[in-house]
C-alpha cells in the first residue's frame, strides 16, 4: 500500500469509527469537545504508526485503546492541578482499558444515542445542531460540511466551536432523557436528521458531489438510529420517508438539468430497492401499534406515490385521508393546500377548490405563489379560464424564480386563448 | 456510493453443502454490524448453479440459447452478494475485509464491484456545467419544496 492509499484507508476507518469513539470518550470525560480532541489525538497516532505497522486487525479497538490511554494520561496530569478532574479520573476504570470489545459492543448504542441527544440539544441553534451532528456523528470534516452548505469553512468551524462551548457552558449532561422529555428530545433529533436530508434533497443536482452526501449521511444516521431505538415508531417513519424520497433522487432532474415534478417523473427509474426498504421501515413503524406520527404519515403518503404505477392509478383517496390525519397532528396551511390537491384528484376539482378558497384568507400563505397556482389549476379543471388566468398571473408576480414565472405566464396565456373561444 | 460484495462459489456451495454453524453465526454477527452502521442495503445467498439457468446469445442478432445448470468452474460462479452504501471505495474495502472468510477452507473469495450511479451514466460535461445555474434556481425554489408530495417532486 502506498502512503496516500494508507491515508485514504485511515480516513475511511476514521469516518466509520469516530462517532463510536467520541461517544465512548464523552461518557468518560463528560465533555464532548475534549472527547473529540482525544479521538483526534488517537487518529494522529494512527497516521504516524499505521503506514509502518500496517492497519491493525481491529482498527476501531486500536483507536479506542489509544484514545483511552490519552484520556487517562490527561486525567492523571489534570487531577494534580484541578480538583474537578478528580471525579472524572475516578470514573475511568484504569484496569479495563484493554477490554475495548466490551466497550465497543455493549454500551456503544446507548453512548451513540446520548451523543446525538447532545448534538441536537434545543439549547443550540438549528444550524449549530446540524453542523455538530455532521461533524461528530457522521465524521465529516469542517471542509466537507462547509461545501455542503455553500458557506466558508471558517463559518462552520466557528459554528462548531461555539456549539461545543455552549454545551459546556450550559452544562448539558451526557444522558438519556426519560419520560416526556425523552419524547421531545427525540423529536429534536429527528428534526435535525430531516433538516440534513432536506438540505441535500432540495439542492437537486447543484454540486455533483454535495447532494448525495447530505442525503446519504442523513439516511445512514436514520438507519443507525432505527437500530439504536427500534421501539420508536417515528424513527422508522422518518427512515421510511427518507428511503422513499431518496428513491426518486435520480428522476428529479431532467438530463438537461431542469427540475422534474413528481407527476412527470419517469417511474421506471425510481429506485425499487430504496422503495422496498422504505415500505419495510413503514411497516415496522405501523407494527409498533401507535397512531401514525407526522413522519410516518408523510412516509405513508410517499408510499402511495411509490406504489402507484402511474399518476392516474395513484390511491388519491388514501392520500387525501393521510393529509387529513397529518393536518390533525401538525396543522399547517401548507398541509391543507396539499390536502386540497389530493381531494381534487380523488373527488374532483370543485371540492378541492372549496378548501383552497378557505385558505385564501390565511395570512401565513400571503405571498406564497403556490396558493394561486394551485387555485388556477383547479379553476382550469372546472372550466373557469378567466379566473384561472388571473390566478396564474398573480402567482407569476409572486415568484422570483424566472423559470417558474415563465411557466406560470404561459399557463395564463393558455387560459386567455381558451377563455376567448 | 454503492458497492456489491460478491461471494464467489466453491465446490461446497455448488454441492449445496450448508456452511458450519460457526460460520453462520459469524456471518450473522457481521450482517448485524452492517445494519448497525447503517450501510447494509441488501444481502442474499444464492442456490447452487444446478438450479440455475443460463441464457446466451451465441449469434449476434440470433435467438437466445437456454441452458440448464449446473455450470462448471466454481470460481466464476457466485454464491451470494451483499450490497452496501458507503462513503468511499476505501470504506467498501474495509467492510469487505471485516467479512468472515465466506467458506473457510482455502476457497473463500470475495469480489468488490462498484455500482453505477445516475451521474456516471448521465454525467456528460454539458449537463454538469448546468449544475451551478440549477443550484441557484433550486435555492429560490426551496420555499416551494415545502409542499412535499403532490406538486413537489
Amino acid at each position: 500500500m502506498t502512503l496516500s492509499q494508507t491515508h485514504r484507508t485511515i480516513d475511511a476507518i476514521w469516518k466509520m469509527e469516530s462517532a463510536k469513539l467520541i461517544a465512548s470518550l464523552t461518557r468518560m470525560v463528560r465533555d464532548v469537545g475534549l472527547a473529540e480532541d482525544l479521538a483526534q489525538d488517537a487518529l494522529v497516532i494512527a497516521l504516524e504508526r499505521w503506514p509502518e505497522t500496517g492497519i491493525p486487525d481491529n482498527p476501531g479497538a486500536w483507536l479506542m485503546t489509544a484514545a483511552k490511554r490519552r484520556a487517562i494520561d490527561l486525567m492523571r496530569r489534570m487531577k494534580l492541578r484541578d480538583q474537578k478532574y478528580v471525579e472524572i479520573a475516578r470514573s475511568i476504570d484504569l484496569y479495563t482499558e484493554e477490554d475495548v470489545d466490551h466497550v465497543l459492543d455493549g454500551e456503544i448504542s446507548d453512548d451513540l444515542l446520548r451523543l446525538i441527544f447532545m448534538t441536537s440539544h434545543p439549547v443550540l441553534s438549528q444550524d449549530a445542531r446540524v453542523a455538530l451532528t455532521l461533524r461528530l456523528l457522521c465524521g465529516l470534516t469542517t471542509d466537507e460540511i462547509a461545501r455542503s452548505f455553500l458557506v466558508a469553512e471558517s463559518t462552520i468551524s466557528q459554528r462548531i466551536v461555539r456549539a461545543k462551548r455552549t454545551l459546556r457552558a450550559e452544562k448539558i449532561p451526557f444522558e438519556l432523557p426519560t419520560g416526556e422529555e425523552r419524547k421531545e428530545r427525540l423529536s429534536a433529533v429527528l428534526e435535525v436528521i430531516y433538516l440534513m436530508f432536506n438540505e441535500g434533497y432540495s439542492a437537486t443536482s447543484g454540486d455533483h458531489w454535495i447532494r448525495p452526501l447530505l442525503c446519504q449521511e442523513a439516511l445512514r444516521l436514520g438507519r443507525v438510529l432505527a437500530e439504536v431505538v427500534p421501539q420508536e415508531p417515528e424513527v422508522h417513519g422518518l427512515v421510511a420517508l427518507m428511503e422513499i424520497q431518496s428513491s426518486r433522487l435520480k428522476t428529479r432532474v431532467s438530463s438537461k438539468g431542469k427540475p422534474v415534478l413528481l407527476m412527470e417523473q419517469n417511474r421506471a427509474q425510481w429506485d425499487r430497492l430504496l422503495i422496498s426498504r422504505g415500505l419495510a421501515a413503514l411497516e415496522r413503524s405501523q407494527k409498533l401499534g401507535h397512531p401514525f406520527g407526522p413522519y410516518s404519515l408523510q412516509a405513508a403518503i410517499n408510499a402511495c406515490h411509490a406504489q402507484a404505477p402511474t399518476v392516474a392509478e395513484t390511491d388519491w383517496i388514501r392520500i387525501a385521508a393521510l393529509y387529513e390525519a397529518l393536518s390533525r397532528v401538525t396543522p399547517s396551511p401548507i398541509v391543507e393546500l396539499n390536502r386540497a390537491v389530493a381531494i381534487s384528484m380523488a373527488f374532483g376539482p370543485s371540492l378541492g377548490l372549496q378548501i383552497v378558497d378557505e385558505l385564501s384568507t390565511e395570512t401565513s400563505l400571503k405571498g406564497y405563489h403556490l396558493l394561486p397556482s394551485v387555485r388556477g389549476d383547479l379553476l382550469v379543471k372546472v372550466g373557469l379560464f378567466d379566473d384561472a388566468r388571473r390566478e396564474f398571473e398573480r402567482a407569476a408576480s409572486m415568484t422570483r424564480n424566472d423559470r417558474e414565472k415563465k411557466l406560470l405566464l404561459n399557463r395564463a396565456a393558455e387560459c386567455e386563448s381558451k377563455a376567448s373561444i | 456510493m454503492r458497492f456489491m460484495m460478491i461471494v464467489k462459489a466453491t465446490t461446497d456451495s455448488e454441492a449445496g453443502a450448508m456452511p458450519s454453524q460457526d460460520l453462520i453465526d459469524a456471518m450473522q454477527k457481521y450482517n448485524e454490524e452492517l445494519v448497525k452502521a447503517g450501510v447494509l442495503l441488501a444481502a442474499d445467498g444464492l442456490q447452487p448453479s444446478s438450479n440455475g439457468i443460463r441464457i446466451s446469445y451465441p449469434e449476434p442478432g440470433g435467438k437466445p440459447k437456454v441452458m440448464d445448470g449446473p455450470f462448471t468452474e466454481a470460481k466464476e460462479l457466485i454464491a451470494g452478494y451483499t450490497l452496501i452504501e458507503v462513503k468511499s471505495r476505501e470504506e467498501a474495502i474495509e467492510w469487505a475485509l471485516r467479512m468472515p472468510d465466506p467458506h473457510g477452507y482455502g476457497q473463500g473469495e470475495l469480489e468488490i464491484r462498484q455500482v453505477f450511479e445516475a451521474e456516471d451514466l448521465t454525467g456528460n460535461p454539458e449537463s454538469l456545467a448546468k449544475g451551478a445555474t440549477l443550484r441557484k434556481q433550486v435555492e429560490e425554489q426551496k420555499s416551494r419544496d415545502f409542499v412535499p408530495n403532490t406538486s413537489n417532486h
